[in-house]
């Protein structure tokens, strides 16, 4: 019976982890417009969005192969997957044992590596542009990335995003400096990975800055549906992964009755609500940078992660 | 019992080379089957020792020098080396059994074929030091003629490199061999083990081993031979060569440091093979980076590797050395199971190369592109050793890369502080190698295999033959079986690692579900690649049947978009240069000097525009270049002894006498 109840609610969390993200990336948008003094489109739009181009027909260039067909749900079911292994509402769920944080980023490493051959398989210059940067952009966020889960396995000794949790919640609140080194990167990270502002700007199609819209040019119909649905998810993956790596309060266990786990729930999409509107301030204020300098941008968290792992290890031994 | 039917296959091996002297352009089928079915034996032998745990043999030949005579031993080590070899072993001659016969010139290839693979097994078996050093010379020589095998001009300079670098290694394990047997001479592994050398002859020991196996390895800044000689033998040799025998190369650093030299490791020793391996990896996925011929950008991507292995040996080194067993025994095994893994796919990607060099008539990258179309198979076959050799689930190169890691993470117990500095940073800079990793083998198979097609010879290519396909298929399955089913090979790997760290890992059995990896307690972290496959495979196969059912799949075919400005030439598509050049940029201005240099004539000039990119070597620019200026002076130098009287050459020789006698009794 626990386990069917634990099952039931892995079969949750991925189901609501899908739900969730469209509507995260419609808040985000819609606080956009609102503080650009625009009305902007209803926070449901993206959900609509999805929805037209899955009954699109799919227009796909001549010489595509195989690849270019596969890839989107390559990297539609790895983000998926991903996102299902961070605990959002309950820690411990049936699966969250079979990845530890660093298979999460190595899931999402899949993801990038399909989403920049299928980027590559038509022939045309954007499409390798997109794929040389972001390769360019991830060989810095990727270990930074990387750099932080040490910081914070470290310090909860695991790499298991739960025990992580867990660890965290039941700790009385304290200001570690490396946790602050580590929490400023993850955040550099998140916006890099996620192609937001300042990195990348997932609204434009202007020909010399993009990124992530570079590689996905050439999909259409439910391709770009599922690769759009993709990228939701990896925005609600980071937040939650956020979310759980450092403000993990209010999440339920999976042995918690019913209504601690609703609690949990509601407690989660709240501090989604709070990181998509921060989320939106960040990308008015802030203009996005020269690709170049996005290096630098990168190399800081890089920098920031080494230092949070120092610190630690300076901090806990000698 | 594994010994009789080792050292019979070793007799095949030896017939074989000696028949392939004559007439060696026909039966080449005939004898790459022999070669493979002989491989197979000894393949079995060695997983039939390693599996049923069997007590260690010896065997004393009545060859080589008197007295001391040949001596070959397996023991859980030298089993596990052996599967590594002659798995290689069977797929190269697999592929060979296809690749093989399109050789213009069988009688340069055929003869030392067989003897490189009986060479590198001879290294794994030997147990006294003339044997150890005698394979390891075959080994080299044979694999120095192959790569002489072919007549292009740059061979001439890659066969002098790897010469020189060769002989360097050889002398540099004669030297380490020479302090191990201590002033009595005793060449004999069991006695090496037995006498305990001093701190400071260990300490050379360890020196020494880091330049010469660790040249023939391909350790930074050591490497330079390594992506000369390799893309210019025949591909199934350049499979050999990458794949087997930088890992004999490693087996025999694993076998004097840990095993001979064993107790008497020092924890400070770590510092220097964690800052080689971290500079290795590092500096060999920089270099594969900048590379436009696929065959180069393999063998730099092969010194990336040994750098990670050779981090995972440092780790177990600094482990060992402060007692900590358990964790000492899990960097031990990531270190062994990459050996494993990059001989799986670094094989797998150079046998591909092989197909598309065959297919092609070209290495270079920017003359490729489109082949995905042309060579269906050989592509996909292709992708899983890229995606392996990238470090991503669920294949098996993230799964030795994950043990690493997590052998980074049991450092902070370690009482050192300059330990726990170092090994945060090599962490980083393994973190790094494995995301720029990613980029190259995305720009590899991109260039060469998706897109359109970049010359003629690209897209007229054809699907290689059947056996090449099936060698290929060999080597993904077993990427994908050892990405799956990690805790397998990790527990098939224990009898090694109880030899060298005295202590395994749990047993994997432990673990919430079956078949997952648990490196030190259920809890602290796990990793089950076989749900995180089927994870993937319902999600997908989910989503494939919710579109098929509630959404359109209507498809039009018709023109790229290319934002509204298609160009009809595929030369207007990144080349291999263009896709490194974000990254060279960042990474490549201060390491290799890396330079750009744009010469746009202003309106109304008639010259065409250029665009110049070079950049630097460091290995070549601060240490070969000016180590053989310095040779070069000296032989100079040198050159007066030709030239003396008889009396003085006399006298040479009286005082040189004098000053070996007076070193001896010094020592003793």
């Amino acid at each position: 019976m626990a386990l069917m109840f634990s099952l039931f609610m892995q079969g949750i969390q991925m189901m609501l982890v899908l739900l969730v993200a469209p509507l995260l990336v419609g808040v985000v948008r819609k606080v956009r417009a609102r503080i650009l003094l625009r009305r902007g489109p209803s926070i449901l739009q993206p959900y609509r969005d999805l929805w037209r181009l899955l009954r699109k027909e799919t227009v796909v260039a001549r010489n595509a192969s195989w690849l270019f067909r596969v890839a989107p749900y390559l990297i539609f079911a790895a983000v998926w997957v991903a996102a299902a292994l961070v605990p959002v509402f309950a820690t411990g769920l049936e699966f969250n044992w079979t990845a530890d944080l660093l298979a999460i980023v190595a899931l999402l490493g899949t993801a990038r590596f399909a989403t920049a051959l299928a980027a590559m398989d038509i022939g045309t210059s954007f499409g390798g542009l997109g794929a040389s940067r972001e390769m360019m952009v991830a060989s810095l966020a990727e270990p930074a990335m990387l750099m932080i889960v040490f910081t914070i396995s470290l310090l909860a000794g695991t790499t298991q995003l739960s025990e992580i949790a867990n660890f965290v919640a039941s700790q009385p609140i304290g200001l570690r400096i490396s946790l602050g080194f580590a929490f400023t990167a993850l955040l550099i990270v998140a916006l890099a990975e996620n192609a937001r502002i300042p990195v990348d700007n997932p609204s434009t199609h202007l020909e010399l800055t993009m990124i992530h819209e570079a590689m996905v040019l050439e999909y259409s119909g439910r391709h770009l549906a599922l690769i759009e649905a993709a990228s939701a998810t990896k925005l609600l993956l980071y937040m939650s992964l956020i979310i759980s790596l450092f403000l993990p309060y209010g999440i339920a266990t999976n042995e918690a009755p019913l209504s601690l786990q609703l609690f949990g729930m509601l407690v989660w999409l709240a501090k989604l609500g709070i990181g998509a509107v921060l989320l939106a301030i960040g990308e008015t204020v802030v203009s996005k940078m020269r690709l170049f300098r996005v290096a630098e941008f990168l190399g800081a968290a890089l920098v920031m992660g080494l230092l949070s792992m120092i610190f630690l290890f300076v901090f806990k031994g000698i | 019992m594994s010994m009789q039917f080792v050292m019979g296959a070793l007799l095949v091996f030896w017939v074989q080379a000696v028949l392939a002297l004559f007439r060696a352009s026909q039966f080449v089928r005939l004898r790459y089957g022999v070669t493979m079915l002989t491989s197979v034996v000894i393949l079995f032998a060695g997983m039939g020792f390693l599996l049923g745990s069997a007590p260690v043999e010896q065997i004393a030949l009545p060859l080589g020098l008197p007295d001391i005579g040949m001596r070959m031993r397996i023991d859980a080590l030298s089993a596990f080396f052996l599967i590594v070899v002659n798995l290689g072993g069977v797929t190269s001659s697999l592929f060979g059994m296809g690749y093989g016969l399109h050789e213009k010139r069988q009688g340069r290839v055929m003869p030392f074929y067989s003897a490189f693979i009986a060479a590198m097994n001879m290294v794994v078996l030997a147990d006294d030091a003339f044997t150890f050093l005698i394979s390891w010379e075959l080994m080299s020589l044979t694999s120095w003629a192959l790569v002489m095998s072919n007549e292009e001009k740059e061979t001439r300079r890659a066969g002098l490199v790897y010469f020189v670098m060769a002989s360097f290694s050889a002398i540099m394990l004669v030297f380490a061999f020479g302090l191990l047997a201590g002033a009595n001479g005793s060449y004999g592994f069991d006695e090496i083990r037995q006498s305990h050398p001093t701190a400071i002859s260990a300490t050379i020991v360890l020196a020494l081993v880091l330049l010469g196996p660790g040249s023939k390895a391909g350790v930074f800044p050591l490497h330079v031979w390594l992506p000369l000689a390799h893309p210019a033998a025949p591909s199934h040799v350049s499979a050999l060569m990458s794949g087997v025998m930088t890992k004999v190369a490693i087996y025999g650093a694993i076998r004097i440091l840990f095993d001979l030299v064993g107790p008497s490791m020092l924890w400070w020793w770590s510092v220097p093979v964690l800052i080689i391996g971290g500079a290795t990896a590092l500096m060999g996925i920089l270099y594969a980076l900048m590379q436009k011929d696929l065959k180069r950008l393999l063998a730099f991507s092969t010194v990336e590797n040994v750098g990670i292995i050779f981090i995972g040996l440092g780790l177990a080194l600094a482990f060992q050395a402060n007692g900590m067993v358990t964790a000492a025994a899990l960097a031990m095994s990531a270190a062994l199971l990459h050996v494993f893994n990059h001989s799986l796919f670094k094989s797998l990607l150079f046998l591909g190369a092989g197909a598309v060099l065959h297919a092609t008539g070209t290495r270079d990258l920017d003359q490729l592109g489109g082949l995905i179309h042309k060579m269906r198979f050989t592509a996909v076959l292709f992708l899983v050793g890229a995606v392996a050799i990238s470090a991503l689930p669920p294949l098996n190169g993230f799964v030795s890369e994950w043990l690493t890691f997590q052998s980074v993470l049991a450092s902070p117990d370690l009482p050192q502080a300059s330990l726990k500095f170092l090994i945060p940073v090599v962490g980083a800079v393994l973190a790094l190698a494995a995301a720029l990793a990613g980029a190259a083998f995305v720009k590899a198979f991109g260039v060469s295999f998706l897109g359109r097609a970049r010359s003629e010879a690209a897209a007229a290519a054809q699907e290689t033959d059947r056996f090449s396909l099936a060698a290929m298929m060999l080597l993904a399955g077993l990427c994908l079986a050892v990405g799956v089913l990690p805790s397998l090979a990790v527990d098939a790997l224990r009898p090694v690692v109880d030899m060298l760290t005295t202590s395994g890992l749990p047993p994997q059995d432990i673990g919430p579900a079956p078949l997952s990896l648990v490196p030190f307690a259920d809890g602290r972290s796990s990793y089950n690649g076989l749900i995180i496959m089927a994870f993937l495979l319902i999600s997908g196969g989910m989503t494939a049947w919710f579109i098929h059912h509630f959404a359109s799949d209507k498809v039009t075919y018709g023109d790229a978009w290319d934002c509204g400005t298609p160009e009809d030439s595929p030369l207007a598509q990144y080349t291999a240069e263009s896709f490194s050049q974000p990254i060279r940029r960042v990474f490549g201005t201060s390491v290799f000097r890396a330079r750009e240099v744009v010469d746009m004539p202003p309106p109304g000039e008639l010259r065409a525009a250029q665009y110049n990119a070079d950049s630097e070597d460091p290995a070549w620019r601060f240490v070969m270049n000016p180590l053989s200026r310095l040779l070069w002076q000296v032989t100079r130098r040198a050159d007066i002894l030709q030239r003396l009287t008889i009396r003085k050459y006399l006298a040479i020789v009286f005082a040189w006498l004098v000053l070996l006698l007076v070193a001896v009794t010094i020592w003793h």
